[in-house]
Parts: C-alpha cells; sequence; structure tokens
C-alpha cells in the first residue's frame, strides 16, 4: 500500500468518525460539539479532494465551508438556548424517517457503483491550474453554473424579504 | 517522494517557524518601544540578564533598547498561575487558544519569503491555489476567538465572540474580493507568479488605480481580520473589559496575544507579495531570482524588511487612531468595502478588455 493510499483510508475514517460525532455524540448533545465536529469533517473532506488532486476544490471546502458557513452556523446556535437542546428527547418517528432515507440513499449508490463499469475517469486536465475549471464552468457547463447562481440570488432576495417585518 | 524533498521541507519548515516565534516574540517588543515613543515616554529599557549588563558600553545600550524583555514577558507568563475558572466549558477552553495560534502559522507555509538559497526555491509549499489556501486558513482564525468567547460562559467574553465571528466573516468578503483584479492581471492563483508579475511589469500598488484601490480595501479588511485597533471590537477594553480574552490568565492569555501578533505578520507577508513585489526590488538586477547564496540572502532580507515596514504600520495605526463603533464597522463593512471591492472588479475587466 502507497502513501497516498493509507493517506486516503486514513481521511476517509476520519470523515466518516466526525460526520458520525456529528449526529450521535454518545458524550455530548451540545450543538456547538455537533457543529465543530462537522468543521472537522469538511476539514478531513478537503484531505480527500486534495488526494483526488483536485486543490481548487479542496481549498475552496475549507474557505467556503469551514471558514465562513460553519462561522454563522456558531454564531446562530450560540445565540439559541444550547441547554433546551440538549435535554430534546430524539423521537421514533424522525429516527425511522432518517433512517430510511439515508438507507435509500446508501442502497442508490451501492448499486450505481456495482452497475458502472470502472474507467480511467475523464478530465484530468483540470488538475493544477485554475485555468481550465474557469473554462468548463464558462463553456461546456454555463447552463447549470448560470441557474445556480440564479437559484442564489433568490434564496439571498428571499432571506433579506422574509427579515423585513413590516412589508409596504 | 524522496528523502531529499522530505528532509529539506522539514528543514525550511523549523526555519520559518523559529523565525517566525522570534519576530513575533520582538513585535511585542516594538509595539511597546512604538506606542512609548508616540506617547512621549521611553518604553521598557531596565530589563537585563545578570551578566549582560556588565558588558562596558553595548551591555547597557542593549538594556536601554530593551533586547532583553521579550525574554522577561516569556518568563512572565509561564510562572505565573494557570487560572481555569470554575464556571467554564474546559475542553473548549482549553482548545481555544492552540486554535487561535495555529492558522496564522499554517499561513506562512504558501508565502514565498525569498527567491532561491542555492538549488532551492524560498517556499515552503508552491501551491497552484496558494491565495485561496491562505484565504481559507485566514479564515479558520475566526474559532478560536468565538470557541473562547463561547468557553468562557460569561458575559462579556461571550459579546467578543459574538462580534468577533460577525466581523470577521463581513471583512472577510471585501479582503477576498479586493485582491481578485491583481489576479485577474496575473491570470494565475499561485503567489510564486504574482512575484513574477510583478518583477516583469511593476509592483501592483502602483501599476494602476484598481491595483491601488485593491491594496486600500484589502489594508483596512487585514486591520478587521487581525482584530487590530482600529477594529479590535472583540477586545474592546472600554466596553467588554478584555473581550474574549477576560477569563484566560498565565501561557493561555499569552497564545491569544501571540496568535495575533503572528496573523499580523501573516496577514503583512501577503500584503508584501501580493502588491509590493515580495522579495524583488526593481533596481540593481534584484528582481531576477538569485544566482548566488549571498543574492540568496539578501533577497530574503528584502523581504523581511517590507513585512517589517508593515508590521510597523499595524503598530503606528493602533496608537494614532481611536476605535469605530460597532454598527459604523459593520456598515463601512457591507455597505462601503463590499460593493467598492465589487465595482474595483468589473471596472479592472472593463479596462483590461479594453486595453486588449
Amino acid at each position: 500500500m502507497s502513501a497516498p493510499d493509507l493517506l486516503f483510508y486514513l481521511f476517509a475514517g476520519l470523515t466518516l468518525l466526525s460526520a458520525l460525532l456529528v449526529v450521535a455524540n454518545p458524550f455530548s448533545r451540545n450543538p456547538v460539539t455537533s457543529a465543530m465536529f462537522l468543521v472537522l469533517t469538511m476539514v478531513f473532506l478537503s484531505g480527500l479532494f486534495v488526494l483526488l488532486h483536485a486543490f481548487f476544490l479542496a481549498a475552496v471546502q475549507i474557505l467556503v465551508y469551514a471558514g465562513a458557513v460553519m462561522v454563522l452556523f456558531l454564531f446562530v446556535i450560540m445565540l439559541l438556548d444550547v441547554k433546551e437542546e440538549e435535554r430534546r428527547r430524539i423521537k421514533a418517528f424522525s429516527l425511522g424517517l432518517g433512517a430510511t432515507g439515508v438507507g435509500g440513499l446508501f442502497l442508490l449508490i451501492v448499486i450505481s457503483i456495482f452497475k458502472g463499469e470502472s474507467g480511467a475517469g475523464g478530465y484530468p486536465r483540470i488538475e493544477g491550474s485554475t485555468f481550465e475549471l474557469g473554462r468548463l464552468l464558462f463553456t461546456n457547463y454555463l447552463l447549470p453554473f448560470e441557474i445556480v447562481s440564479v437559484l442564489l440570488l433568490v434564496a439571498m432576495v428571499g432571506a433579506i424579504l422574509l427579515s423585513k417585518k413590516d412589508l409596504k | 517522494m524522496d528523502w531529499d524533498f522530505i528532509i529539506i521541507s522539514s528543514v525550511k519548515i523549523v526555519c520559518a517557524v523559529v523565525a517566525l516565534l522570534t519576530m513575533v516574540a520582538y513585535s511585542v517588543l516594538v509595539e511597546r518601544k512604538v506606542s512609548a515613543f508616540i506617547q512621549d515616554r521611553v518604553g521598557p529599557n531596565r530589563t537585563a540578564p545578570p551578566l549582560v549588563a556588565a558588558i562596558p558600553v553595548i551591555g547597557p545600550f542593549l538594556v536601554r533598547l530593551g533586547i532583553f524583555q521579550p525574554l522577561a514577558d516569556g518568563l512572565k507568563f509561564i510562572l505565573k498561575e494557570d487560572f481555569t475558572p470554575s464556571h467554564v466549558r474546559k475542553i473548549y477552553f482549553w482548545l481555544a487558544p492552540a486554535v487561535a495560534m495555529v492558522p496564522a502559522f499554517l499561513t506562512i507555509a504558501v508565502i514565498p519569503f525569498g527567491s532561491t538559497l542555492g538549488k532551492q526555491n524560498m517556499v515552503i509549499a508552491d501551491l497552484n491555489v496558494g491565495i485561496l489556501y491562505s484565504f481559507g486558513i485566514v479564515s479558520l482564525a475566526v474559532y478560536g476567538i468565538v470557541l473562547a468567547g463561547w468557553a468562557s460562559n460569561s458575559k462579556y467574553p461571550f459579546y467578543g465572540g459574538i462580534r468577533s465571528s460577525a466581523q470577521m466573516i463581513s471583512y472577510e468578503i471585501a479582503m477576498g474580493m479586493s485582491v481578485v483584479p491583481v489576479f485577474m492581471m496575473v491570470g494565475h492563483l499561485n503567489l510564486s507568479e504574482v512575484i513574477q508579475a510583478q518583477a516583469d511589469g511593476g509592483w501592483f500598488v502602483w501599476r494602476s488605480p484598481m491595483t491601488f484601490l485593491s491594496f486600500v480595501i484589502f489594508l483596512i479588511a487585514a486591520f478587521a481580520e487581525t482584530n487590530r485597533l482600529p477594529f479590535d471590537m472583540p477586545e474592546c477594553e472600554t466596553e467588554l473589559v478584555g473581550g474574549y480574552h477576560t477569563e484566560y490568565s498565565s501561557m493561555k492569555f499569552a497564545l491569544f496575544f501571540l496568535g495575533e501578533y503572528a496573523a499580523m505578520i501573516a496577514v503583512s507577508s501577503l500584503m508584501v507579495v501580493l502588491f509590493f513585489g515580495g522579495w524583488t526590488l526593481p533596481f540593481f538586477g534584484l528582481n531576477q531570482p538569485a544566482e548566488s547564496l549571498g543574492m540568496g540572502l539578501l533577497h530574503i532580507a528584502i523581504f523581511l524588511g517590507k513585512m517589517l515596514f508593515f508590521m510597523v504600520v499595524f503598530i503606528w495605526v493602533r496608537w494614532m487612531i481611536p476605535r469605530f463603533r460597532y454598527d459604523q464597522l459593520m456598515d463601512m463593512g457591507w455597505k462601503r468595502f463590499v460593493p467598492l471591492a465589487l465595482a474595483n472588479i468589473v471596472l479592472t475587466a472593463v479596462w483590461m478588455w479594453w486595453m486588449a
């Protein structure tokens, strides 16, 4: 087993472990602890991206998710009543719903892995410079790219609208 | 991956970290001396180890400069009682100072602090996405402060933590967008390429009005990102006692303190690399990679000199300008700098399209 393989198993294991500790931590029901483990999950995920030579994605993963989104999460969590969250019981119904959803998704992925044929993989050109990535985003994937940006704009306008108290 | 690479990289890392720690310790001294100068005082001038002070002429001179003050400060921090209040959340209380300290050190990894020394490039990791990496790591620095504020479990530190999370997110956006024009002109996210572009076509501060505006926004956002006056809202002594580190003592407090200076050094080096040509100087052929050992060392010295200049700017501003109010700070971030940086990007794009 070579060093990248070893690192892959290390990062994959750590990602799964910290992701598990986000939702089912036996030592603490504290939302801040969950959020911090989610940050760790993001960091280990970006390690996996580095192993795939997707350096841009790895850096953006840390910059956007660990650096910005999770800080806002923490900001909101700290303004909530943490004690109440700690006391809240898990309902059997929501547990069942969650388990069904995750199980279905897992099944879907496993099926697609076994049905798919392993090939050489595409687009090794994206590796390294961000130039190719930008070019692809603005040529082959222009429509999805624009749709996503419109979606983000809609979400932003919606958030502003909802937070306004009196509409004129 | 061969052994040469591992050994040389380790040597570079150790040297960079040791140099950084030394600079952090002495920038505290510079801070005290500069503040003393501005307020018409003398500053630290009498700490001396027993034998050194007895050396004629040189001994008293060094003592008056306060060269030995950082040693005494460090000793004081280590020997003081490390007190953990009973009401804190222990794990996070212990974790926070470390989290505050680490990101500033990681940023140094992608900074090209010299051209070449022998056959080695003077940068620890020459990443293709260098600038994104450093912004990503800088953005993690906020966790130390937020966790410290929350873990202290008392009012004022908590306000400090909350303020800091909002402030740093806001200014991160302005900071990130302010440098986009520079990279539009370079066409590459690698920091070594940025320096190369400046060696060929002039430093970015003076190259065009757009990049100058970039620099101004970046400089101001840097003050907010490192929690320095006039934007030191998270610790703001007059309102929040000591802000996020009110409950901390001894070495744990010192780590926050050192983390702040390390972050200042990291941001200063970023500014030098992005806008002031890194290790280059535009005359005597100093903008070409070094061929001899002496030139290599000279390049490192040039880089350190430029960086120290920005450190002094940071310190100078702290003692000259009063603190902003918190709403003014947020107002300025979102309503002034973010639109300005956006307009700057559009302007640069139009200008480049026009020239092309």
